[in-house]
């Protein structure tokens, strides 16, 4: 965890280091004034957004030039904790409103930071088609496999068999696959890791700020309040030890085989890394071997 | 400030409303189009597209209409004029974000040509029966501008009032057009572009720490910047105070809701626009909009000439609604009649702001053609022959009804 404390800390401090701690490590990259955050305890976005700070202050992106954008839920609220210019739209369009800020101006970063819910099934349409449009942006999207801002309603990713408020008796419908929708609509880079890999997550957040495409992180994150409560899992705690014992790494691992089965095996890791011409490099293209188009009305 | 000429096909030409709606948001400085366009408004984007790489402008299909009224916004949030071009189903699937446009105070410009409906209805056949869902269709307290223009050449002009007034108040503009302005094709002048004033976006100058995004003018209307320009923007649909920021209290709620309604409200004498004719002396008055306005100057000559003083009243603006012109012109006279394609929308407005003082008579019609003249006519007729006070709107029988429904020449309440 050390190399994730800005060293700005320990330089702001050297004859004291008591005072570490003192200052918020990532005060750079969060709206201190907004904190405390509306998280529950045990939930994993805050680790999510403390993985996403450490790798803003690594990825040497300048931040001035940054747009976060947000959906609705949970993890919907990052944007508004971190400084950057940040967005929090509607319900499922955060990927389509992020696009309108790419196209408009390529010279803006774009992340889009939110939840299962809000982009795989109310958003699952501009998530595929910025997939296969190859936007230039990054899609982190917290898994808690419930939606957990409405209290704990059965969501596409909930894993067969699982329990929510809304499907007292289990959830009979089998569950998205991420990194495998991502895969097959063009993504040029997709990794899912838990909140308990926050250093590979971090590292993987630097690499796909840098890559040039559409790319996607599943971050998969315990739901204390809502999800794990509901199972009888526990706390985030146990979720973490759940994670620790069962999750393994596979880089390159086939994405078909990523399903997610309720307390089954989880495989993490960085699946795909490919280049494809961006959007907007594909219309720049265009755009400069067009000589002469029909331009007149009628 | 003067409009790019990249932007501007001037000459003379014989387009379509649609077509030159498109070159209109063009000329506006609009660059940026999400659009899902669906008939009768395809011809807009087409039009646009088709010039946008010139102009230095683009065009994207999005893979809906949520897609493309969230894509507007976030275009809008960096830097950029931008429009969305849609029709009946389409326009009902945007009303979300229209509600997250006017809460984010965000300019952006909607073309609905308007077609029958409900639902999927009669695409290719116009309607005028989506006013009042452009006036409520988001949830929650909010105001915005709708303009309807009632020939090609409008089309063209007021697509640029619409950008015009998209920036000057920082809300969505709503062009409510229909399929027979958006179908028709006319003479339409397009002028250099040193004669088209474009208002600029206020951009706020001063310093990134004390730039407060939702702190309004005297004018009620806030400065905006854009996204990465380092001002840290914390834009939320969440009710949020002056920064931005969330909050939650009675008092917050209220101010800030109440000055989304009162910017609008409070400037309603200045973007306010009608178009009158014959009024004084008149004893009854047509009002109208959009094609319904074309179709009834046939109407109003003819009870002229039977020596009944019509006067001619055409809603351009139709949101803000004008109140208070409704309400001084009902003193005078006998009647309004407002023929509109739909059962019954505009008119209540009418009746709602005559006070009682004046009769009020809707000329309906169900969408997929436009009225008869000769309606319209029967009506001023009736109107004028009222010496009491009716309670309510009285709907007249049209042609096309009684042809139906039977029922001979009587009037149906």
């Amino acid at each position: 965890m050390e190399t994730l404390i800005s060293s700005k800390v320990q330089e702001a401090h050297p004859e004291d280091p008591s005072k570490i701690g003192c200052v918020h490590p990532m005060e750079d990259v969060l709206r201190m004034d907004r904190i405390p955050h509306i998280w529950c305890p045990g939930c994993g976005i805050g680790l999510a957004v403390t993985a996403f700070s450490a790798a803003l202050e690594r990825a040497n992106i300048d931040l001035d030039k940054m747009s976060i954008v947000s959906g609705i839920g949970c993890t919907g609220r990052v944007a508004g904790y971190v400084k950057l210019d940040s967005f929090h739209t509607t319900h499922g369009r955060a990927i389509a409103f992020a696009t309108g800020i790419k196209v408009a101006n390529p010279k803006i970063k774009v992340v889009v930071f939110s939840g299962d819910g809000d982009l795989i099934a109310i958003g699952g349409n501009h998530f595929i088609h910025a997939a296969r449009r190859n936007i230039d942006m990054l899609v982190i999207c917290v898994n808690n496999f419930i939606y957990a801002m409405t209290g704990g309603q059965v969501a596409p990713t909930t894993p067969l068999a699982a329990y929510a408020t809304t499907c007292p008796f289990g959830c009979v419908e089998p569950p998205f696959n991420i990194p495998y929708i991502a895969d097959s609509s063009g993504a040029v880079y997709v990794a899912r890791w838990t909140t308990l890999h926050i250093r590979r997550l971090s590292n993987s957040i630097v690499e796909a700020l840098n890559k040039k495409g559409f790319s996607v992180i599943e971050v998969i994150s315990p739901c204390a309040q809502y999800y794990s409560r509901i199972n009888r899992l526990g706390d985030g705690l146990d979720m973490m030890k759940f994670y620790h014992n069962n999750s393994e790494i596979r880089h390159g691992e086939d994405t078909k085989n990523l399903d997610i089965g309720f307390q089954k095996k989880i495989i993490v890791g960085k699946f795909v890394d490919r280049e494809r011409p961006t959007y907007t490099e594909r219309y720049n293209e265009w755009l400069s071997e067009l000589k002469g188009a029909k331009d007149e009305p009628g | 400030m003067k409009t790019d000429p990249r932007a501007v096909k001037t000459g003379v030409y014989y387009i379509d409303g649609d077509v030159a709606a498109g070159l209109g948001a063009l000329a506006a400085g609009c660059t940026f189009i999400g659009g899902y366009p669906i008939t009768p408004s395809t011809e807009a984007a087409e039009a646009f597209a088709r010039v946008a790489p010139s102009a230095g402008a683009m065009f994207i299909q999005m893979e809906d209409e949520l897609g493309s009224i969230a894509s507007i916004i976030g275009a809008a949030w960096a830097g950029v004029k931008s429009m969305t071009i849609t029709s009946g189903p389409g326009y009902s699937l945007m009303m979300e974000n229209i509600g997250l446009g006017a809460m984010l105070e965000t300019p952006f410009v909607l073309l609905n040509i308007q077609r029958a409906g409900p639902s999927t209805g009669v695409p290719t056949k116009t309607g005028q029966a989506d006013m009042m869902q452009s006036r409520w269709g988001s949830h929650g307290d909010y105001e915005l501008i709708a303009i309807a223009p009632d020939s090609p050449q409008e089309m063209f002009d007021y697509t640029i009032k619409a950008f015009n007034l998209a920036e000057r108040y920082r809300c969505p503009v709503m062009i409510m057009s229909d399929e027979c302005v958006g179908h028709m094709t006319e003479k339409v002048v397009i002028p250099r572009a040193e004669e088209i004033e474009i208002e600029p976006r206020r951009f706020y100058t001063g310093l990134p720490d004390e730039y407060l995004p939702f702190k309004p003018d005297a004018d009620l209307v806030p400065k905006m910047v854009k996204a990465g320009d380092g001002y840290n923007l914390y834009i939320t649909g969440l009710i949020h105070d002056e920064r931005g920021y969330p909050v939650k209290n009675e008092e917050f709620k209220s101010a800030y809701v109440r000055r989304l309604v009162d910017k609008i409200r409070l400037n309603k004498d200045k973007i306010i626009e009608i178009k009158e004719e014959g009024i004084s002396g008149a004893e009854v008055i047509v009002v109208s909009y959009g094609i319904s306005s074309r179709v009834a100057v046939r109407g109003i000559e003819r009870a002229r000439e039977k020596g009944i003083k019509v006067g001619n009243l055409r809603l351009v603006t139709v949101w803000p609604f004008p109140d208070e012109k409704i309400c001084e012109l009902a003193k005078t006279i006998k009647a309004f009649v407002v023929p509109e394609i739909n059962y019954g929308q505009i008119v209540y407005e009418v009746d709602r702001c005559s006070h009682g003082k004046a009769n009020v008579v809707l000329v309906p019609h169900g969408g997929s053609g436009v009225h008869n003249p000769d309606d319209i006519f029967d009506a001023i007729v009736y109107a004028a022959k009222q010496e009491g006070k009716i309670e309510g709107v009285v709907e007249y029988k049209t042609k096309l009804e009684k042809s139906i429904f039977g029922g001979g020449n009587k009037l149906k309440k």
